[in-house]
């Protein structure tokens, strides 16, 4: 299995060096406009919150993949795991939250050792829509996690799961081989007992993100295209598709380097740039808690290390209100959020 | 180094051949548009049927822009080069067939 960037020592596993390439090159020289100047355009500028919709809590960066495109630079050598003392401080944020959304993510968060128990305890606070984001294969990975359906199924998780596409090749070469046959599995367990078929108040929707530097298709014809073809070969059922854009940070910003796309890349998103899309983009309902506690406009400013532009930067000091009076952090990677219909966690914002 | 004859961020800049004819600019735009939004046919369909044009048109520009649009529509690179070979035989076929034209002057010409 590959190791994460940061177990290669790979430069661009360093947040500065990250930020360094997004502002330099083609946006130093002026080839492409800064996103703080493209929003300026439409008078967006600065980025403020609405109402917060969304708490997405990163457990941990520990996983049991190592993915090719991957914005956490997770994986099994990972070590970095919320502690039961910062969970304790989330679900007292939980349980007062106007936030109708809870969203774990990791990583996997089904491994960190208490991870059972936080989703018992945040259950309990009775939020409309409780999601795990979960790789799937972990279901499967071993003895332990098998029962994990169930577990969701008891606590009403809606399960949101990553397919990068319906076929086993595009999907082993993102995220190992392997992975697909493991997937589908996984999925008619989930479908056996409930999850994703018609009718059913068991959610699970999967999340498709392109295999290379290109841009989603259309999120609705994409997910046409998963339902026939997932039903007619596997007779697996789910709910909706999330189609999302690889944002250049990390794992795929590494790709798209080491590639010769970058520049491309990034003429892509900036050709695909929708205004509208940034009216809705995710930052501005969310809020995104890292496995420390820290408080961050989005996952992907929590994978830059660039944390939230307010007095309160911690969920041990969480004050909603002021919170939600704070500029939201830009760079150019957000060009990833407003190309096309947009991209969120829930897919498509426009 | 010797500069190659094309150019591939010469494609980004298409959308400029308006400037010198703003009329005529527009009007192929907004039909280029028109054609390949889903219709009978869906755009992912379209997509192929251009793949495969652009490479009987031998158009660089053409075989970038829409490999990357069939990769976006989820078209599996199987498929991507059966369509190619759809291509491929329309022209070969096409110049085969012309061999009956000079079968038949041949026929004519020869005592």
């Amino acid at each position: 299995m590959k190791k994460s960037l940061k177990a290669r020592n790979n430069d661009i596993a360093n947040t500065a060096r990250q930020m360094e390439i997004l502002s330099s090159g083609i946006f130093a020289t002026g080839e492409l406009p800064t996103f703080a100047k493209k929003i300026k355009e439409t008078n967006q500028f600065p980025l403020r919150p609405k109402k917060l919709e969304i708490l997405q809590i990163n457990l941990g960066y520990m996983c049991n993949q190592v993915c090719s495109h991957c914005h956490v630079d997770a994986g099994p050598d990972r070590k970095e795991i919320m502690t039961k003392e910062t969970m304790e401080q989330c679900l007292e944020v939980i349980k007062k939250t106007e936030a109708h959304t809870l969203d774990l993510t990791g990583g996997a968060p089904e491994m960190n050792p208490n991870f059972r128990w936080f989703v018992e305890e945040a259950a309990k606070a009775g939020i409309k829509d409780f999601i795990v984001r979960s790789n799937l294969t972990i279901i499967r990975a071993n003895k332990k996690y098998h029962d994990l359906p169930e577990f969701f199924k008891k606590h009403g998780v809606h399960v949101v799961s990553s397919m990068p596409h319906w076929t086993r090749g595009k999907t082993d070469k993102q995220r190992g081989d392997g992975v697909f046959d493991k997937s589908i599995k996984a999925l008619q367990e989930l479908n056996a007992i409930g999850y994703g078929l018609e009718g059913s108040n068991l959610k699970l929707d999967l999340v498709y993100n392109p295999s290379g530097a290109f841009l989603p298709g259309d999120q609705q014809a994409l997910e046409n295209d998963f339902k026939k073809a997932l039903k007619n070969d596997f007779d697996i059922n789910f709910h909706s598709l999330f189609a999302i854009t690889n944002l250049p940070i990390s794992r795929f910003l590494d790709f798209l380097i080491a590639s010769d796309n970058y520049e491309d890349y990034m003429h892509s998103l900036l050709d695909a740039y929708n205004p509208a899309a940034v009216e809705n983009v995710m930052c501005t309902n969310t809020i995104s808690i890292s496995w420390e506690g820290w408080l961050y406009d989005c996952d992907f400013n929590q994978m830059l290390n660039l944390k939230v532009a307010s007095k309160v930067k911690h969920i041990s000091n969480y004050n909603e209100e002021l919170l939600q009076d704070r500029d939201i952090i830009i760079n150019q990677h957000c060009y990833g959020c407003t190309a096309g219909a947009g991209s969120s966690c829930q897919g498509v914002v426009a | 180094m010797s500069k190659p004859y094309y150019d591939s961020g010469d494609l980004r800049k298409f959308g400029k051949i308006t400037e010198w004819s703003e009329e005529l600019g527009t009007k192929f735009f907004d039909y280029y548009g028109k054609v390949f939004e889903e219709g009978a046919l869906t755009a992912r369909e379209k997509s192929l049927i251009a793949l495969a044009v652009a490479h009987t048109e031998q158009c660089p520009y053409c075989i970038d822009a829409y490999t990357k649009d069939s990769l976006q529509r989820g078209v599996t690179k199987e498929q991507m080069m059966e369509a190619i070979h759809v291509g491929a035989a329309i022209k070969s076929g096409a110049t085969l067939v012309h061999g009956v034209q000079m079968m038949n002057k041949v026929d004519k010409l020869e005592m």
